[in-house]
């Protein structure tokens, strides 16, 4: 929260849109406990339809078999490990490329109006194309491996990135421009001084809505191609074919975990970095 | 309605002539918008050395226009406005501090973008947040300051500038009239002791009367000057000065020509 230093006569708080309820607010703890309590007794309920009516358990396992599965089988924890580390390894990677483009992207947009609207279409197109379409070109020309992996996974995590870091360097008000344009300031100066710290909290949004989207984009990869280190796709895919039913749905549950576990950490970056000066939530 | 034939360049500036008193010079200035708005028109305007002009008008009568033209934000579309000056200082209707700096990096700013040396716009930096009475802030954030507060900071933020024409734009319109009157003495005491030349913008009269050496009444759309008066207390001026009848007379002639230029 601000505080607010000097008389209250002369204090009128920093403008913040009051609609905005911070993530914090919407976040009880027993309530969301109260709703899993529910959901694992509608699980075991449909467990037992599949064991004893259906005769068919794999499929729908009981809960208590994946937590086993989950953590406490030793057997399986390497395979698991490794397979959270690729995927993490192919996500990094897919990420990091997709920063790098999408900001470069913006920041050419963003210096001319021709070229926000030459450009900006292809964003939008680029977020439409059907990732399954692609596949088939992407593996005869990058082969079934980490690359085609990545590159799956920059694509579907490009978009929040180029938009966001877009808005976010349009966001500096007109008065801030004229405070630079009134000193001579480069556009250079204008973009490191002004609209790059200003688009901060939106390229933070944007980059943690891009690592979630990267943790999917890594695990679909996986799905299309399974050569070389495999990652949480892979192995779930293995276990389904096994008919291993409870480490098919630990391994899914893991794949959930990584990805709260991605945008919590990147949360966590944004606050870090301006949480000073932004509430960043 | 009127011709206008678009002439002269709109503004020139020059400081090869340090001996004239005339900072700012304004002739026949229109100003028309791409769209047809006619915003100013048949402005003359001068500003010398040692004045503290002050505009008032209502809404939407192209105050803010005539300080943008004279800040070379914008030109002028006819007559020629001339800035016998480099330094210029132009405080915003907001603050406009960067919300990512403290008090000091945002008040070193604009010595920043001019390239000085970072000790000593440290030191130009901490003299004006002295000045305007913002020493111990320093290190705040700008989120953690008040609106009166804000606005000092702006104002010392263009003191690193030292201007010799100073352009406010209704700086402290959207403040609380007890930090507004403060806020006036202060800017009363900079005028007297850094001997800038003035021009503000208001909607308020007797914030008119008590800044300015020279109150002018704009009427409404198209803008133009309806009347000129000279203020004729004396600098340094005692804030009670507001509760004497001459000032009330002065505030109530300014107040009646500009209902007069408004209609």
């Amino acid at each position: 929260m601000a505080t607010v230093i000097g008389s209250p006569a002369t204090s009128a708080p920093a403008k913040r849109p009051t609609a905005r309820r911070s993530l914090a607010s919407r976040m009880s703890w027993w309530q969301p406990v109260a709703v899993f309590a529910v959901l694992i007794g509608i699980w075991y309920t449909v467990a037992w339809y599949y064991d004893k009516v259906q005769e068919l358990s794999f499929l729908v396992p009981y809960p208590h078999k994946v937590f086993e599965s989950l953590f406490l089988d030793a057997k399986r924890r390497p395979d698991l490990f490794e397979a959270i580390g690729n995927t993490t390894a192919v996500m990094l990677t897919g990420l990091v490329i997709a920063i790098v483009i999408g900001m470069t992207w913006a920041v050419i947009m963003s210096q001319a109006k021709w070229a926000e609207r030459s450009l900006f279409p292809y964003a939008v197109i680029l977020q439409c194309v059907p990732i399954l379409a692609l596949v088939p070109l992407i593996g005869s020309l990058y082969g079934y491996g980490f690359p085609s992996r990545v590159i799956v996974t920059t694509m579907i995590a490009l978009f929040p990135l180029v938009s966001n870091t877009l808005f976010g360097l349009q966001s500096a008000d007109r008065a801030q421009r004229e405070l630079f344009k009134l000193q001579g300031a480069s556009r250079w100066t204008v973009l490191t001084k002004l609209q790059f710290p200003a688009a901060l909290p939106l390229i933070f949004v944007g980059l943690r809505n891009a690592a979630g989207l990267s943790v999917i984009g890594a695990i679909v990869g996986d799905q299309f191609f399974q050569r070389g280190a495999g990652g949480l796709g892979v192995l779930i895919q293995l276990y389904n074919s096994r008919l291993q039913g409870s480490d098919t749905f630990a391994t899914i549950i893991a794949a959930s975990l990584l990805g709260v576990v991605v945008f919590l950490v990147f949360g966590l970056l944004g606050r870090l970095a301006i949480g000073k000066w932004y509430d960043f939530n | 309605m009127l011709s206008m034939s678009v002439t002269a360049p709109a503004r020139s500036s020059s400081t090869a002539t340090p001996t004239s008193d005339v900072l700012l010079d304004f002739r026949n200035v229109a100003m028309q918008f791409p769209n047809g708005t006619i915003a100013l028109q048949g402005v003359d305007l001068t500003v010398k050395r040692g004045e503290f002009v002050t505009v008032v008008g209502p809404s939407g009568c192209g105050k803010s226009t005539l300080l943008r033209i004279a800040s070379g934000l914008e030109s002028a579309s006819e007559g020629t406005a001339t800035v016998e000056t480099n330094r210029i200082g132009y405080v915003f209707q907001d603050a406009t501090l960067l919300p990512w700096r403290t008090v000091q990096a945002n008040v070193e700013l604009l010595a920043e973008l001019h390239g000085v040396k970072s000790k000593d716009r440290a030191a130009k930096a901490k003299e004006a947040i002295d000045l305007v009475g913002l020493t111990g802030f320093e290190k705040n954030l700008p989120k953690q300051l008040s609106g009166g507060m804000r606005m000092r900071a702006s104002l010392a933020r263009s003191l690193t500038l030292e201007p010799e024409l100073f352009l406010f734009d209704e700086p402290f319109g959207a403040l609380d009239e007890i930090t507004r009157e403060r806020l006036n003495d202060e800017l009363l005491r900079l005028f007297v002791e850094k001997q800038f030349a003035g021009l503000f913008i208001t909607h308020s009269v007797s914030e008119a009367v008590y800044l300015s050496t020279k109150v002018v009444v704009m009427s409404g759309r198209p803008g133009g000057i309806v009347k000129t008066f000279d203020v004729p207390f004396s600098m340094p001026r005692d804030p009670d000065i507001r509760f004497t009848p001459e000032f009330a007379a002065l505030v109530g002639e300014v107040s009646h020509a500009l209902r007069e230029g408004h209609h």
